[in-house]
């Protein structure tokens, strides 16, 4: 049993308590605030040693960026941390040590909801979107933060994504896997974001739809959009990426360009499978 | 026979009384399903929450009737029930920032809220108690009736009168009014959906950059307005007496869970799912038997299943057997 008293004691009893859609995010409080850097990469998660609450350690010095009009991609074995990685670049974990900079500022100290204002999106890898609202809602939502016209926005998404246009009015949950990446990524770019991250955009669907989802993550990528990215599928992500990193129990273990890592007979004897 | 005094008849003791009722439950589910569905805990001090804000009417009522303000023909407390609302708005939010912001901050488990609330349902209820005492009270003033027994008879001819109260009247106008208001927030304005999305996905609501703990105070706020207007509107049927609100808690959670708990269309029609069998089950069936059935056939006892007494009973057996046959509710709530 947990010493924490105020964790689960195993009550899943829904008469008396609703367990659907609750929040595991531990948010870094929002009173900190950020402060100018000089250089460095776009966006960075610098030297970052932490886990989710007082449990152990999952990321030991980990680094991870992505420069400006670029596309980095994470990859590397399951229960490497790369997910968690992502979550405390965007603030969704408490880091014990590190920081993470964005755009000449460090923001370590910020909230999820002040990075997303600051410019962040963020794709989780699952419960990526509202399911029992439409799809329009989605969007709607994602650009939650914003005040002027989002009318434009949506076109855009729209024309981005032309399934998404027929389906507006549909509640997202009734779509099929690729479908609702589409919506999750949508949701995302709504903020018009200066830089996008993606867990696993790609999981759970078909190849066909696995394609063409890479290449419309290419289509957002050459707008000037900054992509840090986490994959499965390492060799494809390689191929389409400036930069990469290989994660092995929350650290570092390679780091290069898309192609120095995809000739790395290290790495290809590791994790690409020869 | 006689299937017209039976029609009037059935309406006079069974349909106007229940459809009263029924709308006073659905307010108070609402607000139940609002805080499971947002907040993701049963809240047990939701029937003192209806009393505290009921009790603030009540003394602005009392104020404004000795400076001698008055509504006509309608009662009072419409006038008060804005400042009883922000009474209990101010209630929820000072017991959220003293109670349950504290729990949220370390993440506790909603079972935890669940018998917090608990809790603070003894103190709202010791409050209430305190302040105006554990006695009935009357605050209804103004006209009556909207058409008294006797004025129907004499209207129609008819041997049956049908009396049709005026808080009967303003219970389901107001009902109305609130629901399509309610609807409209949610369904239509930004904050309504981002409350609907906060429900749906907590994480990904902050990854949009929704304010929980906004979400979190607009939810009581909203909770207080239903809790408050329900509350004046069973005073004002009924009587006021701190204790019945505590006892309320059954029958409002039963609505909410028939309908389908988290489901806001789901708590109005279990309310009068409620309602109804209430009403039918302790109604004395005597009169409307001995108009609808062929002379001689209506037998000489009351046809009355239950005792008043036991109409909680009630609710607890058709909570029962949704539990068992449709746990999900009439409405497509969550599972139980």
């Amino acid at each position: 049993m947990s010493s924490d008293p105020y964790s689960d004691r195993g009550n899943a009893d829904k008469s008396i308590t609703n367990l659907d859609g609750i929040g595991s995010a531990q948010p870094v409080k929002g009173d900190g605030s950020a402060y100018p850097v000089d250089g460095g990469p776009f966006l960075i998660g610098d030297t970052m040693t932490g886990g989710y609450g007082a449990g152990p350690d999952i990321l030991h010095d980990c680094t991870i960026a992505v420069e400006r009009g670029e596309i980095a991609v994470i990859v590397g074995p399951n229960g490497a941390g790369k997910s968690t990685g992502m979550k405390a670049v965007f603030g969704m974990l408490n880091l014990r040590q590190g920081h993470v900079r964005l755009d000449g500022e460090d923001i370590t100290k910020l909230s999820p909801q002040a990075r997303v204002a600051k410019g962040m999106g963020f794709v989780p890898q699952t419960s990526n979107i509202f399911t029992s609202m439409t799809v329009e809602e989605n969007l709607e939502m994602g650009a939650f933060i914003r005040k002027d016209d989002i009318r434009g926005t949506m076109e855009q998404i729209y024309d981005l994504f032309p399934i998404l246009r027929d389906k507006r009015k549909q509640p997202a949950g009734e779509l099929s896997g690729g479908q609702r990446q589409q919506v999750a990524v949508g949701r995302a770019l709504m903020t018009k974001p200066k830089v996008l991250m993606l867990d696993e955009p790609t999981a759970g669907v078909s190849p066909i739809v696995m394609d063409e989802l890479f290449d419309r993550i290419i289509e957002v990528a050459r707008t000037g959009i900054p992509i840090l990215m986490v994959e499965q599928n390492a060799r494809q992500a390689l191929e389409i990426a400036d930069k990469g990193y290989v994660l092995v129990q929350g650290r570092n273990a390679f780091t290069g360009t898309g192609k120095e890592l995809l000739n790395d007979p290290e790495v290809r004897k590791s994790f690409l499978g020869g | 026979m006689d299937l017209l005094n039976a029609v009037i008849a059935l309406s006079n003791y069974v349909i106007i009384p229940a459809m009263a009722y029924g709308s006073q439950l659905a307010l108070g589910a609402l607000g139940v399903t609002l805080i499971y569905g947002i907040l993701r805990f049963s809240n047990f001090a939701h029937g003192d929450t209806m009393a505290f804000g009921a009790m603030v009417t009540v003394l602005v009522t009392w104020g404004l009737q000795s400076l001698g303000v008055s509504l006509g023909p309608l009662p009072t407390a419409l006038l008060a029930l804005p400042f009883g609302i922000m009474g209990a708005m101010a209630l929820l939010l000072v017991t959220d920032r003293m109670v349950y912001r504290f729990y949220r901050e370390q993440k506790a488990k909603p079972v935890i809220l669940v018998i917090v609330s608990l809790g603070v349902a003894f103190i709202m209820n010791g409050l209430v108690r305190f302040i105006i005492g554990p006695d009935d009270q009357k605050f209804s003033d103004g006209e009556r009736f909207i058409i008294s027994a006797r004025t129907f008879k004499k209207m129609t001819g008819l041997e049956e009168g049908l009396a049709i109260k005026t808080t009967q009247g303003i219970t389901v106008i107001t009902a109305v009014i609130v629901v399509a208001l309610l609807f409209w927030f949610l369904n239509r304005t930004r904050t309504g959906k981002s409350m609907r999305a906060y429900s749906d996905n907590e994480d990904l609501a902050l990854l949009s950059g929704i304010n929980p703990e906004r979400v979190v105070m607009i939810t009581w706020l909203l909770v207080a307005a239903l809790a408050t207007t329900a509350g004046v509107l069973y005073g004002l049927d009924k009587s006021f007496k701190p204790f019945t609100y505590f006892q309320l808690l059954l029958p409002i959670f039963a609505s909410a869970i028939v309908g389908g708990l988290g489901n806001p269309l789901g708590a109005i029609a279990g309310g009068f799912v409620i309602a109804f069998s209430e009403v039918t089950v302790t109604y004395a069936w005597k009169k409307v038997a001995g108009y609808a059935l062929p002379d001689g056939w209506a037998p000489d006892g009351l046809i009355q299943l239950l005792s008043t007494d036991y109409k909680l009973a009630v609710s607890f057996i058709i909570l029962l057997v949704v539990l068992l046959f449709k746990p999900t509710g009439l409405f497509k709530g969550k599972s139980v």
